[in-house]
């Protein structure tokens, strides 16, 4: 018969069990988020700039966002008296270079290799669509802008871009290639995203993209690109200026 | 003569060590995407006496330009922190100790007590079971906190898809102080904690861990004993603090 412990035998030996694990747990804790810091980094490619493992979670979340969420949510909208007037700017990567007024074409590239050439009048001419929403930039804050175009939408059914609309991305670039951004077909088709050549009823100024950007409310700024100078179309990731630096590639909000 | 009394459930354990280490990365990545419009202060008539948060602050830690290094992980350990206290509340909720963490009628006034005590202004011990009044209030708070946390953090991370949140929280830039506020919460949480396990001592300390304490019961002729039998039961008895 096994002699039973006393009670200072069994506070000594659960005390070590359980500091034992405790450590232990510590320890692997530690090893852990040390082999997440040295985790090989992804492979450069649409994104780039995490570590692997990390950047398989920011994917899968995208993927439960897109399966478990709708993409027929309306942005909140306000009215015109709630609109900034001093509007901020953010960023100028792709405006260095100067804007050739006449001979300016919005570039799409289509399927069968043909590209269109459209011109602002062209583009002015299709129906309007105002929109005055709280613009949410991925830094943190947020401004009540408004702003007019053309909803993406109508401009792919205007220019039967329907077959390219049935791909998973597009992909837009300013003139420069110097900004670029991929978009999800459902977000880009939503009915708030406008090709934009206005804001506050004034043409776009030269630092918000004139003369013509990117309104995605369903997206942080960082995918409202400024100054549009050829979109594409594609089944896989296009490139995209921030999420080569790190950052999520839907970014949706 | 000294025996074995239990305190902690493994299950309550695990919880609690799990989420120390997520909580503290949640804040630390936290830290890394405010510093991007790190717009918040308190500013009392005109006078800015503190400021979130001071060049040297984000010097020292290493801070700046890492939002997108801060994202990806307070996007990645969001879940665990979630799930954590998910997994908590329901295991309260199942095992009935919820009973002895959530304040009573009485819970208000009693930590009244509680904090006179501790602040050695009163010299009798207020009632209590497993926790006290004051612990009661707190350990119920920091939950509801990180619900508080979960709901902003939401807010502003999808307000499209969670624009009914966003009104919950009183707006889309209300919902981020809201939620830089709490996080605040937890650091003078953090704070008050330890300095009050560093005085409860080792045999409260050691609880949270092995899951018992060590209590000294009067010889057996005085002593009730019902003390000593117990061992299973804490909610029946007469706890030390924390």
């Amino acid at each position: 018969m096994k002699k039973e412990l006393t009670t200072e035998q069994k506070i000594t030996r659960r005390t070590l069990i359980s500091f034992s694990v405790f450590i232990l747990a510590a320890i692997l804790f530690v090893l852990g988020w040390k082999w997440l810091n040295n985790a090989p980094k992804e492979q450069p490619g649409a994104t780039a700039g995490l570590r692997s493992p990390v950047r398989k979670v920011l994917d899968g979340n995208e993927t439960l966002f897109r399966k478990v969420f709708s993409d027929k949510n309306l942005v909140k909208t306000y009215p015109k008296s709630a609109a900034a007037r001093n509007v901020r700017v953010n960023g100028n990567v792709g405006l260095k270079q100067p804007v050739d007024t006449i001979n300016w074409r919005l570039k799409v590239l289509k399927n069968n290799g043909d590209t269109l050439r459209i011109t602002m009048a062209d583009i002015r001419k299709l129906p309007k669509t105002e929109l005055i929403f709280d613009f949410k930039c991925i830094e943190g804050w947020s401004q009540v802008t408004h702003w007019g175009g053309v909803k993406l939408i109508d401009f792919v059914s205007y220019y039967h871009l329907e077959k390219e609309a049935a791909m998973e991305y597009i992909s837009l670039v300013t003139p420069d290639q110097q900004y670029y951004v991929g978009i999800d077909m459902a977000s880009a088709l939503h009915p708030q995203t406008l090709l934009c050549y206005e804001m506050n009823d004034k043409e776009l100024p030269l630092n918000q993209g004139y003369p013509l950007r990117l309104i995605i409310p369903v997206k942080y700024g960082i995918k409202s690109l400024k100054r549009i100078g050829t979109l594409s179309f594609s089944k896989e990731r296009p490139k995209d200026y921030w999420a080569e630096r790190g950052y999520d590639y839907y970014s949706g909000l | 003569m000294k025996h074995i009394r239990e305190k902690h459930s493994l299950a309550i354990r695990w919880f609690h060590w799990i989420n120390f280490p997520v909580l503290a990365i949640m804040i630390w990545s936290g830290i890394l995407i405010y510093w991007a419009n790190d717009e918040y202060h308190i500013t009392i008539a005109g006078n800015r006496f503190l400021v979130f948060f001071p060049e040297w602050f984000y010097k020292t830690f290493k801070i700046s330009f890492r939002l997108a290094e801060g994202m990806s992980w307070h996007f990645m350990f969001m879940w665990l922190f979630a799930i954590n206290g998910f997994l908590y509340v329901l295991y309260t909720i199942i095992s009935g100790e919820w009973r002895l963490l959530v304040p009573g009628r009485r819970s208000f006034k009693e930590a009244w007590q509680v904090l006179l005590h501790d602040l050695h202004i009163r010299k009798t011990v207020p009632p209590q079971k497993k926790y006290n009044a004051a612990q009661r209030i707190a350990y119920t708070a920091i939950i509801v906190m990180g619900l508080g946390s979960l709901i902003t953090g939401l807010a502003i991370h999808k307000p499209v898809q969670f624009n009914w949140l966003v009104y919950l929280c009183g707006g889309y830039s209300l919902a981020r102080l809201e939620h830089f506020a709490l996080t605040i919460g937890y650091v003078l949480f953090f704070l008050v904690h330890i300095i009050q396990v560093i005085l409860a001592g080792w045999n409260n300390f050691r609880s949270v861990i092995t899951g018992f304490e060590v209590v000294d019961s009067p010889g057996s002729s005085t002593g009730n004993p019902l003390t000593k039998i117990q061992t299973q039961k804490p909610s029946n008895e007469e706890g030390t603090n924390n």
